[in-house]
């Protein structure tokens, strides 16, 4: 076999010979389809791909990209933010989480204000880290905000996982974990309710690989047996999402309505089973989930099973974490953004007001968030 | 997108369920708990969040470049060094 070459592997993904040669190809199959092409990204690192490449003004008129909502902090709601809040300021914790998260402000504060206020707010890489932070104080109780999707969840099954079996007493878990198929299926049924207000039809998906690197691209057959949906699995890099483009727009062509893998060097149709395995030991799904902008969705996220009611940091702290909804700015337009039904550039505040260093909305605050891919990529840097 | 960057596995824990992988030449600790069974020293991964996801195989993803290379051969030479030289001016990442 051919020794493999780190560098080959990546470096052609990117290629811009090879994206313009598919862009050609996209070009002339494209002259085939009867209407234009509604394509929607599910994942904010889709959309960060297009933005960052271009990818967009590479196609013809006739396809169009719709920006999604797959970005677990932009949907986190105020209230859930304001429950990590409420859980940093409590005696004797640490509160450790993911990425971007400490930067978004709910109705008190943000995570990072909690800590300059002299919280022990901590952000961490991988939560494998919190288990270290967990084993080094042991007289402290460490909360673990998760948040993300399936590509994120069974980390949090591991972490839990590894803490049972060290016998880790002082963790525990506030579980805001989402689903896609769920999300999906609301968006299509919401924009199929408001066609007046928008015309566009969602005609086809491309969802995130390294959510069905987990839960396998299987998650995704509803879409084109039930609700009339195209859905193409792919990869971040901009060659697998026009290849991924492509795939779809020859479906439309060929008149056909198809789940297919356009990442097939890491994504099955089963997924990794021993991490499913892992999710379904430890969580159970939510009934109701409230996402930012997008309301109540059922079934839509996960939460500790009942018997690790112990280590829910939920029902653990339910006294002091308040459930009232809390509105958005009024201004702010996420809601719409992340129903697919507005562009960022349609917001009044978008790059005025409301920029990456003064955020109004989640969606200008996580780099994964379609304001911040827009103001990042679209010359406003 | 960290998930795209294969990274090589040097050592095993097999007690803490770790690997040390190298990821274009920077070591690191990851949790290996999905895929347990299967990894070996010298194996391929991708990794998101601290967690190796899969083991690659090298044949899959020498098989995918070959199809973009098939795709550039398709072109017609004019077009073919058009495409290219355009290329060029695209930063990458
Ligand atoms: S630009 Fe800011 S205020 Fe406007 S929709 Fe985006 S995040 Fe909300």
């Amino acid at each position: 076999m051919v020794k493999l070459e780190l560098k080959d592997l990546y470096d052609k993904f990117r290629d811009p010979a090879t994206i313009k040669a598919l862009a050609a190809l996209i070009e002339k199959e494209a002259k085939r389809l009867s209407g234009p092409l509604n394509i929607m990204e599910v994942c904010g690192g889709h959309t960060h791909t297009i933005m960052k490449y271009g990818l967009k003004q590479l196609l013809p008129e006739s396809i169009r990209f719709i920006h999604g909502p797959g970005c677990p902090v932009c949907i986190m709601p105020k209230e859930r933010i304001d429950h990590a809040y409420i859980l940093s300021q409590q005696e004797n914790v640490i509160l450790a989480t993911l990425g971007d998260m400490i930067k978004v402000p709910g109705s008190r504060g943000s995570l990072q204000q909690a800590r300059s206020q002299g919280a022990d707010v901590r952000f961490v890489y991988s939560p494998l880290d919190v288990l270290k932070i967990a084993l080094e104080n042991p007289d402290k109780t460490v909360i673990f905000f998760a948040i993300g999707f399936e590509t994120t969840t069974p980390m949090t099954a591991a972490l839990l996982d590894q803490a049972r079996k060290q016998g880790v007493k002082n963790l525990l878990f506030h579980v805001n974990h989402v689903t896609v198929p769920e999300v999906m299926k609301e968006l299509i049924d919401s924009r199929d309710k408001h066609v007046d207000s928008y015309n566009n039809r969602i005609d086809a998906f491309i969802g995130p690989s390294h959510v069905s690197v987990i839960a396998g691209a299987k998650i995704y057959e509803p879409f084109p047996k039930k609700y009339d949906r195209s859905v193409v699995v792919s990869g971040f890099e901009p060659v697998d999402v026009m290849e991924g483009v492509l795939m779809l727009v020859k479906q439309f062509v060929e008149d056909r309505c198809d789940l297919q893998i356009q990442y097939k060097r890491s994504v099955t149709m089963e997924g990794n089973i021993n991490a499913q395995q892992l999710i379904d030991r430890y969580f159970q799904k939510r009934e109701l989930f409230k996402w930012r902008g997008l309301g109540n969705i059922p079934w839509s996220a996960l939460m500790l099973r009942d018997e690790y009611a112990e280590m829910d940091a939920e029902r653990v702290y339910a006294d002091v974490l308040p459930i009232e909804e809390i509105e958005d700015h009024k201004l702010c337009i996420c809601g719409d953004i992340l129903r697919g039904m507005a562009d960022p550039t349609e917001c009044q505040v978008f790059g005025t007001a409301c920029k990456p260093s003064s955020p109004m909305g989640s969606c200008m605050v996580s780099s994964e968030g379609a304001c911040a891919a827009y103001y990042k990529y679209g010359g406003l840097m | 997108m960290c998930l795209s960057i294969p990274s090589k596995v040097v050592d095993i824990d097999r007690d803490e369920v770790t690997a040390i992988v190298d990821t274009m030449g920077v070591k690191r600790k990851v949790g290996i708990d999905f895929i347990a069974d299967e990894v070996k020293k010298g194996d391929y991964v991708l990794i998101h969040i601290g967690y190796a996801m899969n083991v690659i195989s090298e044949e899959d993803a020498l098989d995918s470049i070959d199809t973009y290379r098939e795709i550039l051969e398709l072109m017609e030479e004019e077009e073919r060094k058009q495409t290219i030289m355009d290329g060029d001016r695209c930063d990458g990442r």
